[in-house]
Parts: C-alpha cells; sequence; structure tokens
C-alpha cells in the first residue's frame, strides 16, 4: 500500500457533469488528504454517485478532472484504478462463481496471482467472516455476505484509498458495527476512506472531514468539528417546580415543546443567552429545579445546510 | 496482460460451467439438421462435383453453429453482465480496452471451436468428411468466429436490454449465418440471389471453410479469405472504437 509522497489521495477540479438536461456535477473542487476519513453527504441526487462514478472511472466527466494519488483517472488510469478500491452502493455479483474464485478473478485483474495476494484473499475472508462460505456460489449468500463479499473486492489489491458508497444501507445491526470495525482498522493502517452514507450518526463517529453535497455542489466542507459548530440553534431542556400556566410572549415564542412542568426552548445560537431565559423564568415566578442543554448533531447541521433553500 | 488471461480465462471459465447448454445444446441442434436434411435428400447428387448432400452439408452446419455460438458468447456474457451489474468489477479494474476485446472474443472463439469440433467428431461417426486444407479450416475457422466474437462484442455493448441483442440475433445473425450458403451451393441460386448473397460476408466464412474440406469451392478460397479478414478488421474496429469511447459503458 503506497502512495506517492507529497500527493493528495483525492483531487477534484472544476469537475461537471450533464445528464441531458440534468447539471449532476457543477463544477466540483475537492481535496481529500492522504489517510484521512473523509464523509461525503447530501440528499438523494445531490451528486455523491456521480461523483464517485467519475472518480472510479465509470463515468466520464464532460470537464475539469480527477486524480486518485496523483494520477488522472482517464490519462493515467491503469495508475488511478490500481490506487482505488470502490464499495458499490448496489448488490451486485456474478452468479457463475464461487467467493473464492471472484476474488481471484478480481486480484487477476490487476495482475495479482502470486501466493502473497491468495494470502491476503484468505485474510480478507476470514477478517470479513466469509471463511465457510468461500467456496459457496454467489447466489447461495444472504445479503449480507453479498455485501462483505463486494468489500473484499474492493480491497483485494490494497488500494491505498477506499471509497464506500453507503456500504450499510439495509443492513443488520449487528454487521453494520463490525462492518465499521473493519472500516475503522483499515482507517487506522493508513488507508484513506471515503465514505457516504444516509446515517449521520456513523459520519459524525468516523469521519474527520466532511463535504455536503446538494444540486451537485458542495455547500459545505470542514472538520466535523467546524461542522458541527455552524449548527445555528441549540436546545435548552427546563423542569419546573409547578406547573407552567403562562409565559412571558417573549419566551414564548421560543418554546419547541411543552408538558405540564416541562418546557423545551429553541434557541438561536449568538443572539439568545441561556441565563436570560433562566432569568427570565424567575422573574415570572417560576422555579427551575432541573436543567438540561442539547448541542446540534450533524443531523442538525445537515437539514439547515441541505434545506435553507428549499 | 495479467489482466487479459483472467478476463480470457474467467470468460471460458463461463461458459464452460454451462457447457450443457453452451456446447452440447448446439452440437445438438446441429445434428438434429443434419439427420433430418441426409434422411430427406438421401442418394441426392451433392451441391459440389464429388460431394455427397449429407458431406456438403457438415461443413456448413459446423460453420454456422460456430458463428451463432461465437456471437452468442460475447454479446450474452457481455448483456448479463451489464444488466446484472456486476461488469463494473471488470470497468474498476486498470484492463485496457484492448485487452477487454481480446478477452471476449478469444473466449467466443474458443467456444464456436468446441462446438465445431464436437460436430464433426460426431458427424464423422456416420458420414465420411475428410479434410484436404487442414490450414485454411482452421484460418476460416478462427477468423470467422473472431469476427462474429467482435461482433458479439458490439451488439453486447449497444444493447441496454435482453430483447434489443435478441432483436440483433434473430433478425442479422440468424438470417444471415442461414442465407449464407449452408444448406445450397452459391451456384444453384438465381442470378439476382446469387448477386445479393455475395455481399454477406458470411458467405465466405462457410464457403473457405468448406474448401478445407473438399479443396473445392463456389469462391476462390484466397477471395473469401481476404473478405473474411478485412470483415474482422471492420467489426474489430468498431467494436475497440466503442469499448474505448466507453459508449453505453461508461456513461
Amino acid at each position: 500500500m503506497t502512495t506517492p509522497s507529497g500527493e493528495a489521495a483525492i483531487t477534484v477540479e472544476g469537475l461537471h457533469k450533464h445528464f441531458g438536461k440534468v447539471h449532476a456535477l457543477c463544477g466540483i473542487d475537492l481535496e481529500v488528504r492522504r489517510g484521512e476519513f473523509f464523509g461525503l453527504l447530501g440528499p438523494n441526487g445531490a451528486g455523491k454517485s456521480t461523483l464517485i462514478n467519475v472518480l472510479a472511472g465509470l463515468t466520464r466527466a464532460n470537464a475539469g478532472r480527477a486524480l486518485i494519488c496523483g494520477h488522472d483517472v482517464v490519462g493515467a488510469y491503469r495508475q488511478a484504478r490500481r490506487a482505488l478500491g470502490v464499495v458499490p452502493q448496489e448488490i451486485v455479483f456474478d452468479p457463475f462463481f464461487t467467493v473464492r474464485e471472484v476474488l481471484a478473478i478480481q486480484a487477476g485483474y490487476f495482475g495479482l496471482k502470486g501466493d502473497d495476494n491468495k494470502r491476503w484473499r484468505e485474510e480478507l475472508l476470514t477478517t470479513l467472516a466469509l471463511a465457510d462460505k468461500g467456496d459457496a456460489n454467489m447466489r447461495s449468500l444472504s445479503g449480507g455476505m453479498k455485501r462483505r463479499v463486494l468489500i473484499a473486492q474492493a480491497l483485494v489489491h490494497r488500494p491505498p484509498v477506499v471509497i464506500l458508497d453507503e456500504p450499510t444501507a439495509g443492513v443488520d445491526v449487528e454487521l453494520r458495527a463490525s462492518l465499521w470495525t473493519f472500516v475503522r482498522r483499515l482507517h487506522a493502517e493508513g488507508h484513506t476512506i471515503v465514505l457516504t452514507t444516509h446515517y449521520l450518526e456513523e459520519a459524525e463517529a468516523l469521519c474527520d472531514r466532511i463535504a455536503i453535497m446538494k444540486d451537485g455542489q458542495i455547500t459545505a466542507l470542514d472538520t466535523k468539528e467546524a461542522l458541527l459548530g455552524r449548527a445555528l440553534r441549540k436546545t435548552l431542556c427546563v423542569t419546573t417546580l409547578d406547573p407552567v400556566a403562562t409565559l412571558p410572549p417573549a419566551l414564548l415564542a421560543k418554546v419547541r415543546r411543552r408538558s405540564e412542568n416541562h418546557l423545551e426552548f429553541s434557541l438561536q445560537k449568538g443572539t439568545d443567552s441561556i441565563p436570560e431565559v433562566l432569568e427570565a423564568l424567575r422573574a415570572s415566578g417560576h422555579v427551575v429545579v432541573d436543567l438540561t442543554t442539547e448541542q446540534a448533531d450533524l443531523e442538525d447541521v445537515f437539514l439547515e445546510l441541505t434545506q435553507r433553500r428549499q | 496482460m495479467t489482466g487479459f488471461s483472467t478476463l480470457f480465462y474467467k470468460e471460458m471459465l463461463r461458459f464452460y460451467k454451462v457447457a450443457f447448454q453452451t456446447i452440447l445444446a448446439p452440437v445438438v441442434t446441429a445434428l438434429l439438421y443434419l439427420l433430418v436434411f441426409a434422411s430427406t435428400f438421401k442418394g441426392r447428387a451433392g451441391a459440389l462435383p464429388g460431394v455427397p448432400y449429407v458431406a456438403f452439408l457438415v461443413p456448413g452446419l459446423m460453420m454456422m453453429s460456430m458463428i451463432q455460438n461465437a456471437f452468442a458468447n460475447s454479446s450474452s456474457s457481455l448483456i448479463q453482465s451489464k444488466i446484472a451489474g456486476n461488469l463494473i468489477f471488470i470497468l474498476l479494474s486498470p484492463l485496457s480496452t484492448l485487452e477487454f476485446f481480446l478477452a471476449f472474443v478469444g473466449a467466443a472463439v474458443v467456444r464456436a471451436m468446441c462446438v465445431a469440433v464436437g460436430v464433426y467428431v460426431a458427424a464423422i461417426l456416420f458420414i465420411s468428411v475428410p479434410i484436404h486444407h487442414p490450414l485454411f479450416l482452421v484460418a476460416f475457422g478462427l477468423l470467422g468466429s473472431a469476427a462474429l466474437g467482435a461482433l458479439g462484442v458490439i451488439a453486447g455493448v449497444w444493447a441496454e436490454r435482453f430483447d434489443q441483442l435478441a432483436g440483433f440475433q434473430n433478425f442479422v445473425v440468424v438470417p444471415l449465418s442461414f442465407l449464407s450458403g449452408v444448406f445450397y451451393s452459391l451456384r444453384a441460386l438465381p442470378p439476382v440471389w446469387r448477386t445479393l448473397s455475395q455481399a454477406n460476408p458470411l458467405l465466405y466464412m462457410i464457403d473457405g471453410f468448406r474448401y478445407g474440406f473438399f479443396g473445392t469451392s463456389d469462391v476462390p478460397p484466397l477471395v473469401s479469405l481476404g473478405v473474411v479478414a478485412g470483415f474482422l478488421v471492420v467489426v474489430s474496429l468498431l467494436a475497440l472504437a466503442l469499448v474505448g469511447r466507453g459508449y453505453r459503458l461508461r456513461n
């Protein structure tokens, strides 16, 4: 697993892609550094899969260029594809072959046929809990097993850069946890990981930097912490000694939910102050016995960024 | 070329795993044609001087089987992989356009050869079919099946649905192979049909292949060889251009 020193894992410059009248990628610029765990998020139709397909050479861009470890995906496609492993979103398989045959064939496409690669393929089968299914036909595997074979196929040539396109869609909780343990291990071993997922808590837990796409453009690109810091609202939950019958109008406007003696305020970052809310409650005769605050999570930020212009 | 050898091996393994359907079935079909025509035209004079009609049929049926199976191998493998989505595994690999093309065509040729040998071995159990020019036989067998393998690559890349491929097969390949002199000599046709038939490149494959067996043919064998080689070059260049551009493969 080597990458040329000083090169970014992925470089994308001015990428445009049209499908008829649809402008799927509208001038994307992006750089993913070597060794990063990078999240690519966005609603359906945002252009994530198109971007991944351009990087993988499955789709040709109309303008701009994309490099994997410094190799142009069109001009130096052999080197670019050797440096990249892609786990596709859809579960696809060749029904003619067994799991071991599928992995041996995939390695062969990359010119890898020796004992060293055979050992690596067996290690992948063991790590992905597929060793006892190695001689089973692909048709006989469950959906979760097929997905694990897809991961093994993407890694069979030990690529330094791995793209996982929604790898946990439709996967049960147990398998999802084991997949993430495995992907964390890959990252710890030095692989650059690019992840797209609809489970935002996964991106929040795993990724160092995150790009959010919408309508073929990158609307946000920052570290996870900085993105979370962009959240415009935070939540204050208050429990009062007695049931709250009335509130001053200024406070009432900030209430998101209320029950007898429980109030949940949605506060604007920067303008609303927690001490001021508590002081206003005290002034209106309510005794606060408990309070909690909730910071925004990635989902809040995602929704704010992707729905702002709708 | 290790990527090529793997794809070539995989494409052969693919038809070998279903050899009942890909090898045995076409051999049986060709033998059924032979059985029906042999019993119908038993004792009738051959279409070529000194060649009994039943023996005359054998090379034609062999070549027709090669033509149809070479086309079916590359085209069905591509359309199945496209529709099932597993073509992605080849497209993600560093295989070049030429490696991709040669592997699919090579496997198509091997399948065609297996079918042809099967038909020949079964036929000579009952009929004497001598071989006069083995090199011509091999040359026409290789070039003809390679050309149809390349045509299969074109059809497999172009088709987006199974019915489109079936249309290509049923309305182009099958009629051209049936109307290429499998069952008759060019000399037996009226002048208009003879002229029209001469535009069919598959006719030269069968006529030249037959020359390899009997040492006599309707068209001079080197002319046929030139036409078949030319046809192979044309369909290969077209297939390479389509695959190289990523037409209906890399959107």
